[in-house]
């Protein structure tokens, strides 16, 4: 170093060039800072405003517990919430199931071109997800494309009204919707699996039922945990999919925090309602960490 | 085939269940390139006629071309400040021995388990009490704070990868800190910046709910279509365009996966495999 460490911010700066933690510190701050920023400052507002009030065109800044209070006494908040932890358990657990044999058959029975099997299952999500939903209207309407191929065939004598604007289509869409991320970190879990443990299993006597469950379902269960919550936190803040597919019987807890924000205008009510919700995930997935973990303590 | 173990046998149900799935996964996303070329404004069947009328609406339609420009700009300038965000965070955590390291890398990674209903009611509340007027450049802000993680995901593998001698050889032979950065780190991770930018600009161009909650008058493309969605007349343009991106996304995805690959064969030959 060419430095002359005569002066203080001199020394100083030699003192920065040896550290290497504040080096670290330094290189780290900017995304750090930035990120802190846009979470913590935005997330310490919506606390202090869920315990405002609305009042006409102004807020309320006294400390008050209306909000949640409302959302306690008020049925129609309990039962979107209940509803959109449903639909997004429903849609995770659909997700899962419906991926993982896929998942799994990529990993163990897919030798050549890997890469190219990997691409076909995540290409589809690189379109338009407004557009997805949008598609699986056209499937499930009235007109749709079930109704008619099916009317066509002489199956169905009038259409099925159920398909369209119900939750089973708020499932369906968001099942289809969100695979890729079931599908990748599934796969990634199972191709880390070292296939002499099978081997070892087999050896011992195992079939092929109770080698799935005795090793390579436990083994890929962090997968599981990471597809699970990639899938459920997000969804149950949806309100894209139930505003075009769900109908008024498929609304959800977002689609009431929108209106608080839009037509209704009472933001602290949103604000009450957006962290009741983010509350009640977190509880929600620390628990399914936590239990999942057990499980696997047990299993071994 | 006696290496081959019996775990690796082919398994014909697995097959066709892996094939069905692909079609259940791909059919939906085909019918709008389906639609977008039929004779009507109803996506009902049966089908009525082929046109191309959609098309040629599409290209006159002077709003759907504000918004795709504005979701242009919105995407670069949150890929672009996002993944001079992730190269200056992957690198501070693969190369520096930092005291909680873990918690912080936590914190930069928080926004992918938060809802985006919840980030952008969050950011809304921030901006209007700072008394900031919605505009593109909020939309950006939210936008980057939900594509910094992702460039960091992309990018740490990478700085993973490849040697750090490497980087202590351009030490020692006398450069600099940013002559080092500049011309042996960044030609290194280069892929991955690029795979990163590509990320997230498409998580960028697609991102609904946030951009909802932060846009001012100019809508970007989501949010345009949106407003089509429930006029019946209006849709079939958006169908169009919504084809073409389709297309587009499949071209550029196909081609960053080149490039990734080219990468990885050039570190595979310079024995630096992870």
């Amino acid at each position: 170093m060419t430095q002359t460490h005569d002066s203080l911010s001199g020394r100083l700066y030699a003192l920065f060039l040896r550290s290497e933690p504040v080096r670290g510190f330094a290189l780290l701050s900017p995304t750090l800072l930035i990120m802190l920023a846009g979470m913590c400052i935005p997330f310490a507002i919506l606390v202090a405003m869920s315990f405002w009030t609305q009042h006409v065109f102004e807020f309320d800044t006294t400390f008050s517990l209306t909000n949640y209070n409302e959302i306690v006494d008020k049925p129609m908040y309990r039962v979107l919430l209940t509803r959109s932890l449903v639909i997004s358990g429903a849609c995770t657990v659909a997700t899962v199931l419906l991926a993982y044999p896929m998942a799994y058959y990529v990993a163990f029975h897919v030798h050549r071109h890997k890469m190219v099997w990997i691409v076909l299952m995540t290409l589809p999500f690189w379109s338009s997800y407004l557009l997805r939903v949008f598609a699986w209207k056209i499937i499930l309407g009235y007109n749709g494309a079930i109704n008619s191929s099916f009317m066509g065939l002489g199956w169905l004598e009038k259409p099925l009204e159920f398909l369209l604007y119900s939750p089973t289509a708020v499932v369906i869409t968001l099942t289809h919707a969100w695979a890729a991320f079931a599908i990748l970190p599934i796969y990634v879990s199972l191709e880390k699996i070292d296939r002499s443990l099978l081997e070892a299993a087999t050896d011992l006597g195992d079939g092929p039922v109770k080698r799935f469950i005795g090793v390579t379902l436990p083994l890929s269960l962090p997968g599981i945990i990471a597809a699970s919550l990639l899938i459920f936190i997000p969804t149950v803040g949806d309100f894209v999919t139930p505003a075009l597919v769900g109908g008024p019987d498929g609304a959800m807890i977002a689609n009431l925090i929108q209106v608080q924000f839009g037509r209704i205008n009472n933001w602290p009510m949103g604000a009450a309602l957006s962290l009741a919700m983010m509350v009640i995930i977190a509880v929600i997935s620390l628990l399914y960490i936590w239990t999942a973990r057990r499980f696997t303590e047990y299993g071994r | 085939m006696s290496e081959v173990s019996y775990i690796r046998r082919p398994n014909r149900p697995l097959h066709v269940y892996a094939l069905g799935y692909l079609a259940f996964l791909y059919i939906p996303v085909l019918f709008l390139p389906l639609f977008s070329f039929n004779d009507s404004i109803y996506f009902a069947f049966p089908l009525e006629g082929f046109t191309t009328e959609w098309y040629r609406q599409m290209f006159d339609h002077q709003a759907m071309h504000a918004a795709l420009v504005n979701s242009f700009k919105v995407g670069g300038f949150a890929s672009v400040l996002a993944t001079v965000l992730g190269v200056f965070g992957a690198k501070a955590v693969t190369r520096y021995r930092i005291p909680g390291k873990k918690s912080l890398v936590f914190v930069i990674m928080l926004p992918l388990v938060v809802p985006g209903i919840l980030l952008g009611v969050a950011l809304l509340l921030m901006l209007s009490r700072m008394g900031v007027t919605l505009s593109l450049y909020t939309v950006a802000i939210g936008h980057i704070l939900i594509c910094t993680p992702f460039a960091m995901a992309t990018l740490i593998p990478r700085f993973e990868g490849f040697d750090r001698a490497m980087e202590e050889a351009s030490a020692d032979l006398g450069a600099n800190a940013w002559s080092t950065f500049w011309r042996v780190t960044l030609p290194m991770v280069f892929p991955g910046v690029v795979a990163s930018l590509l990320l997230c600009f498409t998580i960028s161009f697609d991102e609904f709910i946030i951009a909802f909650m932060l846009t001012g008058t100019d809508p970007t493309l989501p949010i345009f279509m949106y407003s089509q969605l429930r006029f019946p007349a209006r849709l079939p343009p958006t169908v169009a365009l919504g084809s073409i991106i389709i297309f587009v996304s499949f071209v550029v995805l196909c081609f960053s996966l080149w490039l990734r690959r080219y990468g990885v064969e050039e570190n595979v030959s310079d024995g630096v495999r992870p």
